[in-house]
């Protein structure tokens, strides 16, 4: 073991404690990200002795692998099994994944290993996120008195605050970089350019490029803040994500333009901050992309009684941030007349439209493949389609980069789901079973289709829709905590208890959704999962309660009451 | 209505009823125009709900409705729902109030087709109201009373101030005052508190409108009723205090801590020295530079520092009983009395600090203070303490001495009197009396004295101050 980790590492530090030690921090964090669990279960018994035996045996390891990959070609023609664009949470899981599978991976980053969520997305918002969480809650008077508590003079300092973020940023990249390295992945420092089938070139911008070759090339380049045209970002009284999360300061008041998931959260965070807010939403309504009964909810929580007011139907047309003693000016346009409708004068700006794929200078047009609006264009199992519709072999695309679900869970997982591909295994990713969540006060989960989706469907395939609600007052462990506002949503199909849509809005709803969206993976029906038993007092009976509310005309499939007859505890 | 219940909730969809018999032959028979005022019903929103209380209107009287917006939000026994309008029309009349209660099935609005209807709607309304309002008052007859004299008398002082204030309600902020800029929650504020934002001068960034500026405009008005109707001081009274006669509130953790502190000065030896100053020279002071946002606060502040400059021992303080403790910095607290407790901010190092930074600071502290924004470095770091009751025209008083201070000092009102000058003149001169409250284990009367004379000169003469 000792003469394993002198071969494998050229710190002296590190010993096989210390190796170890990373495999448990790296699966911290992947729980962070959003990434399944599942996923690292099943390679955390397994790779410890897959690791050390190629940590040990490096130089033969290829063929180990080769063998492994049980595939035709001749391994000696590759440098890499597999070769990852982009160190991000989805190429990550990606190359966690194949070195599991026992793949010579490589890991190419122009940036910084970790990508947007860990650098500039999920994590350090997370990190804002529970502050502003603290702060909300030692504010209300009202939810203090209830409980009998008495705070005074709640505080905060912004320096102190931004560090929060910024070290756990740092820890978490650190884990990341940690955890790929004592796995034997090459991390390839450089921009990483495809330049033909199999062959991709990298380094630094300007200087000399490495040529390496794989045969199998996965793009996981992700995607950076869209800014629409006509708005100036100037880093300081514009900013976007990326700059909002360094908490340079709190603007007394800020406009945030764009009402999805990354305004909603910067909306939690400013609010609780003291500042006053103003959305600018291009739609006819707030929160677009969730489930409308959710949304009109969470607007009456997360918006109404906050210092918040809002426009919709309106684009930020200019936005020209402060300067000369002036304000930040925005522009208001119709989004239907396109007239101008209003000037406002702020503080500050936070650009929350969305995000644009990061996919310029890939070499795309080396293989003859075409971006749809700077997307990479994919089918179901993630490869890659060129300009003429066909498949161009051995390379995929993952993440953002290829638009199908912007989440860095859903690129884990596809990334996961390319592996198994490459590896011999069949594998299609059901992506109405990835859940997405938003981290608000209190927060909002969802997985699977809203209602007006699952009733569209239902009406174009012919089948009956219902839905069952329930809400967080009737929840013991909610009232306990004085956190008795939410509801979780339930939609499925009372002909065969198909679960096709959970929509949760309350006390740790992020938390709460797995139950549904493991459920929706593995194809539980909902008269099987009732029988599931929860902890009491709990929030997850809140879900409990949902699946027992709904009316599945379907029986209980008869497997599941048979293991009530072998007691374990005999 | 529960019968019709498939499920616990009913989509919210399908939860507004109305008296569909009645709205179907108005459909059909167009020319027969009278039913085409309708009622919206308490709905059952779970199969055991009887009642439901109105959480909130989502549209006010007059309000247009499309079909499927949201009307109203009403909780039921087990979650609030929203209930969504399934015709157009207007809402014409509000029967039952926000927080009322309705049994399920009762009307709480009516709803007019045509926005001439809704007058008649209104009539309507009055008319049949009788039933479901009563219940309303039931819950809280007291209250309810109180707020209906209270409104008509406040909503006629708000119009009159807004002619008042209209010559100076100009906005810096934009085109000179053509658009009114305030801030979201000012704007909240505005329509809660019923202030029109026209009226309202802003004090904000650039001129912007700000919370605080709505709630001073609000307290305006609100003394405007207060002064012009002397005749109901007793409604006035409760309502101003919040105080509920006869009851044992416990303290707050601040009051709990003031407590704990005066408890504790007991063990402290104190005694008291009291001086006259003559305050002419710094009130003309004030007066010139008031106008840069200079406070009498930090002035009194600034001078007590320099004069602590030449006194160390006045700054000093005794922890261990054994021991003189020299502070190395002049940290000036001033105690403010915010809603339900004391606090005393603290001027850091008011000796060095010029008087326009120490103003500017103060008024930051001040602010911090009624946010509950303090941090504990910025009201427990002082050396030596202010107490000022001047403003209410208290000529002199006491002052205890906060416990880990060596002085504290109490000062009163600046009043003019007649005055013997050392010449033989009789004059007028404005003086102020100031009472130092001092721990005698380091701080004895000689010292006291000097400092006091030190003070004395320093505002009778107060050019050093604005250095």
């Amino acid at each position: 073991m000792h003469s394993t980790s002198a071969l494998s590492f050229s710190q002296a530090t590190s010993l096989p404690t210390t190796n170890y030690a990373f495999h448990s921090h790296s699966a911290v964090n992947l729980r962070f990200c959003g990434l399944r669990r599942q996923a690292f279960g099943f390679s955390f018994s397994t790779h410890s002795t897959s690791t050390r035996l190629r940590l040990s045996t490096r130089a033969h390891s290829y063929k180990i692998s080769a063998s492994d990959g049980n595939n035709g070609t001749p391994p000696k023609s590759f440098d890499y099994d597999l070769i990852i664009i982009g160190a991000g949470v989805g190429g990550h899981g990606a190359a966690l994944h194949a070195v599991n599978k026992g793949l010579k991976t490589a890991i190419i980053e122009g940036d910084v290993v970790g990508g947007t969520c860990v650098n500039r997305g999920c994590v350090p918002s997370k990190a804002l996120l529970a502050v502003s969480g603290r702060m909300r809650e030692l504010q209300s008077e009202h939810h203090m008195k209830a409980l009998g508590l008495q705070v005074s003079a709640a505080g905060y300092d912004r320096q102190a605050v931004a560090d929060h973020a910024n070290n756990l940023a740092s820890k978490i990249r650190n884990n990341l970089t940690n955890s790929m390295k004592a796995l034997g992945v090459d991390i390839l420092t450089g921009f990483g350019t495809i330049l033909g089938p199999q062959k991709v070139k990298y380094g630094k911008v300007g200087s000399t490029y490495t040529l390496v070759t794989a045969k199998d090339i996965i793009i996981a380049t992700g995607s950076v803040p869209f800014v629409p045209k006509g708005i100036e970002v100037d880093g300081k009284t514009v900013i976007t994500s990326d700059h909002a999360l360094k908490l340079e300061f709190v603007p007394d008041w800020v406009a945030i333009v764009g009402s999805g998931y990354i305004g909603l959260e910067f909306s939690d965070v400013y609010t609780a901050l003291g500042s006053e807010v103003t959305f600018i939403e291009a739609l006819d309504q707030l929160m677009p992309g969730f489930d409308p009964e959710i949304g009109k909810l969470a607007q009456r929580v997360l918006i109404n009684p906050r210092k918040i007011d809002y426009h919709t139907g309106v684009f930020a047309t200019k936005i020209t941030p402060a300067r000369d003693g002036k304000p930040v000016i925005i522009e208001l346009t119709d989004a239907k007349t396109k007239e101008q409708k209003d000037t406002l004068e702020v503080d500050a700006a936070l650009i929350a439209t969305g995000r644009a794929p990061f996919t310029n200078g890939l070499g795309l047009e080396n293989i003859n493949v075409l971006t749809q609006r700077g997307f990479v264009p994919v089918d179901e199992r993630m490869r890659v389609i060129d300009a003429n519709g066909n498949q161009v072999p051995h390379l995929y695309c993952i993440g953002d980069a290829n638009g199908k679900m912007m989440l860095a869970h859903a690129a884990s997982a596809q990334g996961i789901s390319v592996v198994e591909q490459v590896t011999g295994r069949d594998h299609v990713l059901n992506h109405l079973s990835i859940p997405a969540a938003c981290f608000t006060h209190p927060e909002i989960s969802m997985v699977g289709l809203t209602e007006p989706q699952a009733r569209e469907k239902a009406e174009k395939e012919g089948f009956e829709v219902s839905v069952a609600k329930t809400s967080f007052k009737a929840n013991t462990k909610a009232l306990a905590e004085n956190e008795g506002e939410g509801l979780a949503k339930l939609i499925y199909r009372p002909d065969n208890g198909e679960i096709l849509g959970v929509h949760i809005f309350g006390l740790h709803a992020a938390d709460l959704i797995h139950e549904a969206s493991n459920a929706i993976a593995l194809g539980t029906r909902i008269q099987d999962i009732k029988f599931a038993v929860h902890a009491h007092p709990t929030l997850s009976e809140v879900i409990d309660e949902l699946f027992k509310s709904a009316k599945v005309k379907a029986p209980a499939s008869t497997s599941t009451s048979s293991p009530v007859t072998e007691p374990v505890s005999a | 209505m529960a019968h019709i219940l498939q499920t616990s909730f009913l989509p919210s969809t399908s939860t507004l009823r109305r008296s569909p018999i009645s709205a179907s032959k108005a459909r059909s028979h167009s020319l027969r125009v009278k039913a085409k005022i309708r009622e919206i019903f308490m709905p059952a929103l779970s199969s055991t709900m009887t009642e439901g209380k109105i959480v909130s209107w989502m549209k006010s009287e007059g309000d247009k409705l499309s079909k499927g917006e949201s009307v109203v939000v009403v909780e039921s026994d087990k979650a609030d729902m929203d209930v969504e309008s399934f015709h157009e029309g207007f809402l014409a009349a509000i029967m039952v109030e926000e927080g009322g209660v309705a049994p399920v099935g009762s009307a709480i609005a009516l709803l007019a087709e045509t926005e001439d209807e809704i007058a008649e709607a209104k009539a309507k309304s009055q008319s049949s109201s009788g039933i479901s309002s009563a219940q309303v008052v039931e819950q809280k007859p007291k209250q309810k009373e109180e707020s209906e004299q209270a409104v008509p008398a406040v909503a006629p002082t708000v119009s009159s101030t807004k002619t008042v204030a209209l010559g100076s309600a100009v906005h810096p902020a934009s085109e000179g005052g053509k658009r009114i800029v305030a801030s979201p929650y000012a704007k909240k504020l505005a329509k809660e508190l019923k202030v029109d934002l026209g009226t309202v001068v802003g004090t904000g960034p650039l001129g912007r409108i700000v919370a605080k500026d709505v709630e001073a405009a609000a307290a305006a008005a609100a003394s405007v009723v207060a002064a012009a109707l002397p005749a109901s001081p007793a409604i006035a009274a409760p309502v101003a205090y919040g105080i509920e006669l006869g009851t044992v509130v416990p303290f707050t953790t601040m009051q709990g801590a003031v407590s704990r502190n005066m408890v504790e000065s007991l063990s402290v030896p104190t005694f008291r020295v009291g001086y006259t100053i003559t305050t002419n020279a710094l009130d003309a002071l004030y007066k010139k530079i008031k106008s840069k946002g200079v406070t009498m606060t930090a002035l009194l502040a600034k001078a007590t520092a320099l004069a602590l400059v030449q006194h160390p021992v006045v700054n000093s303080c005794c922890r261990d009983g054994n021991s003189f403790t020299y502070n190395s910095s002049i940290n000036i607290a001033v105690a403010v009395a915010i809603d339900g407790g004391l606090i005393t901010p603290v001027l850091q190092d008011a000796d060095k600090v010029d008087i326009y930074t120490l103003s500017r600071k103060w008024k930051e502290l001040v602010d911090k203070a009624r946010a509950k924004q303090l941090q504990p470095h910025e009201y427990n770091t002082g050396t030596f303490t202010l107490s000022n009751l001047g403003m209410f025209g208290v000529d002199r008083f006491d002052a205890i001495l906060p416990p880990g201070t060596g002085a504290i000092m109490a000062v009163g009102a600046s009043q003019p009197a007649v005055v013997a000058s050392k010449d033989g003149r009789i004059g007028m001169k404005n003086q102020m009396q100031v009472n130092v409250t001092a721990d005698h284990r380091v701080i004895y009367g000689a010292d006291l004295a000097s400092f006091l004379q030190t003070l004395a000169k320093i505002i009778e003469d107060p050019k050093d101050l604005t250095l």
